[in-house]
């Protein structure tokens, strides 16, 4: 599935909830079935530098695929995260670092990727392109 | 309408004593943030501790400043300037007079607490201190209260001694007697703590500092919005509080020092406005309090907050404070009912600022919930992490109380957080 066909997933999946607490609620859904982050990842290294909730991030490339793995220690946070490793993962870095997630707008959800907003969501997005761009940066190299 | 009028009943009140007579819904209507909808819902606003809101008369006074009165203040020789300039320093008597200062030049406006603190740190601290040389703080600051003493302290080789803090939140009073010493050369503490509410024994402290000739800093920013709070009488050499927690705007605060520990402090920042004379040669200083103020202030702001002062003084502080008691009281009363709701901090003498945790559901996340209902609310480690580390906690949600809230919001409170518990659950 194309980065772009999967906004449009996403946008369709949420267009059925009725109401705010139905979205929350899924988005909650989301982030606890998410595979959790092993421990040993939950480190300080990985961590995203937010202002309240902790979020861990960690990537790998195979066969010239990114994958994201991460974790929250907030409910909703975990959720949003969940969306993000979901969006970005399984594709080359040109392509992530050429797409930004637009479908949290269409999901009601775009206060939580405000920059301002203290949730760490948005630095989360710019550590999952800086990873993009290191194995980048790494594959040409090669 | 005119404050004056709806306020308060002024043939009952009697300053003396705290028994309430003020009418309360009256005070309320002269609050326009508060007669919002958020998500649809009459805003509930709790985060009074974080930011309290402006009664009418402040926002039409800064207005008045903007459409009528605005240019530079000080040394315009033209009426605008003139004028401008006293309305400015008119605050200045204002607070002098809220805080009961002894002399005009001890009140010196900043740019608000943080501020403060970061002034007597650096002007004091850079003339007094000495490798070796002894700051305590106590283990509940506000970062703001922390942070500026560590810089100090990196700069000139003093260090830092913590008075710990006991489960309830009250600090160990005879851990902060061991503390003192000769290496002391400043106390600084929190008067009332922003994360737990505590109301720590000041007058103790002062005492037992200047028993060894030790200065003492307190962070007011909590106390000055909630109670009375008198120079003279606590004795206490430096004091920092900030507009925007006590009905005022933004952006503005004051430090209040002594006259006489003022005038042999050098001036931290450089400027206009504080200066005597210049050349490239030398420069002197201007007198207190303009030695400490660089630079074209806010002067809109300051305006402001004399009228905030004025909205606080009719209404009354002892009023003020009672008034926040009971609704304290009736908040901890109705909170302590809900199962799963543990409250943090809970010192004998608290000002109007409840901390706690719903079960083991996040903070952020149940400040996301309550958002939806109306109801704001801060959460997180309220910028004193290592009293989030006493407790081994990421943070807690907090409501804050204002004069202006009532029995309705904690009730609106009460069901958001059964809500966040039935949403969560």
């Amino acid at each position: 599935m194309s980065i772009q066909e999967k906004q449009e997933r996403i946008v369709k999946e949420f267009k059925v909830l009725q109401d705010w607490p139905e979205r929350y609620k899924y988005i909650i859904k989301l982030g606890s079935k998410m595979d959790p982050l092993p421990e040993a990842d939950k480190v300080d290294e990985n961590l995203v530098k937010g202002c309240q909730s902790q979020v861990w991030l960690t990537a790998d490339m195979n066969d010239g695929k990114v994958e994201y793995y991460a974790d929250s220690d907030a409910a909703i946070t975990k959720g949003l995260v969940a969306l993000m490793v979901r969006f970005f993962s399984g594709h080359d870095p040109n392509t992530i670092l050429t797409t930004n997630p637009d479908f949290i707008d269409e999901i009601g959800m775009a206060q939580h990727l405000s920059p301002t907003r203290a949730n760490g969501l948005a630095s989360m997005v710019k550590q999952m392109k800086i990873y993009a761009m290191a194995f980048k940066t790494k594959e040409s190299l090669s | 309408m005119a404050t004056t009028e709806v306020l308060v009943m002024e043939d009952t009140i009697k300053k003396d004593t705290t028994r309430l007579t003020t009418d309360w819904q009256a005070v309320r209507k002269q609050f326009p943030v508060l007669q919002q909808k958020v998500h649809g819902q009459p805003l509930v606003y709790l985060d009074n501790g974080a930011s309290s809101q402006m009664p009418q008369s402040t926002i039409d006074r800064i207005n008045r400043y903007h459409s009528a009165e605005h240019s530079n203040v000080h040394r315009g020789i033209h009426t605008l300037s003139q004028r401008g300039t006293d309305y400015y320093e008119e605050t200045r008597k204002k607070v002098k007079k809220f805080i009961n200062a002894r002399h005009l030049e001890e009140v010196i406006y900043t740019t608000g607490t943080t501020d403060s603190i970061n002034l007597v740190a650096q002007s004091y601290g850079r003339k007094y201190f000495r490798e070796g040389d002894e700051i305590i703080l106590s283990e509940m600051e506000h970062h703001a209260n922390i942070v500026p003493w560590q810089m100090i302290a990196e700069q000139t080789g003093a260090v830092l001694r913590v008075i710990p803090m006991t489960d309830n939140g009250e600090l160990k009073m005879d851990d902060f007697h061991h503390l003192l010493s000769d290496r002391t050369k400043m106390v600084a503490v929190v008067h009332v703590s922003n994360a737990l509410g505590t109301i720590n024994p000041v007058e103790e402290i002062i005492e037992a500092a200047h028993a060894r000739d030790i200065p003492v800093l307190l962070d007011g920013a909590q106390a000055v919005p909630h109670s009375v709070v008198d120079m003279q009488k606590l004795d206490v050499d430096f004091y920092a509080f900030s507009a925007h927690k006590m009905c005022g705007p933004t952006g503005f605060g004051i430090l209040y020092g002594k006259k006489e520990l003022l005038q042999e402090m050098p001036p931290y920042r450089g400027g206009g406005d504080m200066i005597d004379k210049v050349t490239f040669e030398k420069t002197t200083w201007n007198d207190l309090p303009h030695k400490f103020e660089a630079g074209t202030p806010p002067i809109a702001v300051g305006i402001g907050l004399g009228t905030s002062l004025d909205y606080l003084n009719e209404i009354g502080m002892e009023q003020i404070e009672a008034r926040e008691h009971e609704l304290l009281d009736y908040a901890t009363q109705e909170l302590s009912k809900i199962e799963d709701v543990r409250i943090i901090g809970s010192s004998a003498k608290k000002a109007s600022v409840i901390s706690f945790l719903i079960g083991d559901i996040h903070p952020t996340d149940a400040g996301t919930i309550l958002d939806q209902k109306g109801i704001a609310v801060r959460t997180g480690h309220h910028c004193a992490q290592p009293v989030m580390q006493h407790y081994n906690i990421p943070g807690t949600v907090r409501a804050s109380l204002s004069f202006y809230n009532n029995e309705e919001d904690i009730d609106r409170l009460v069901e958001g957080i059964k809500y966040v518990k039935e949403f969560f659950g």
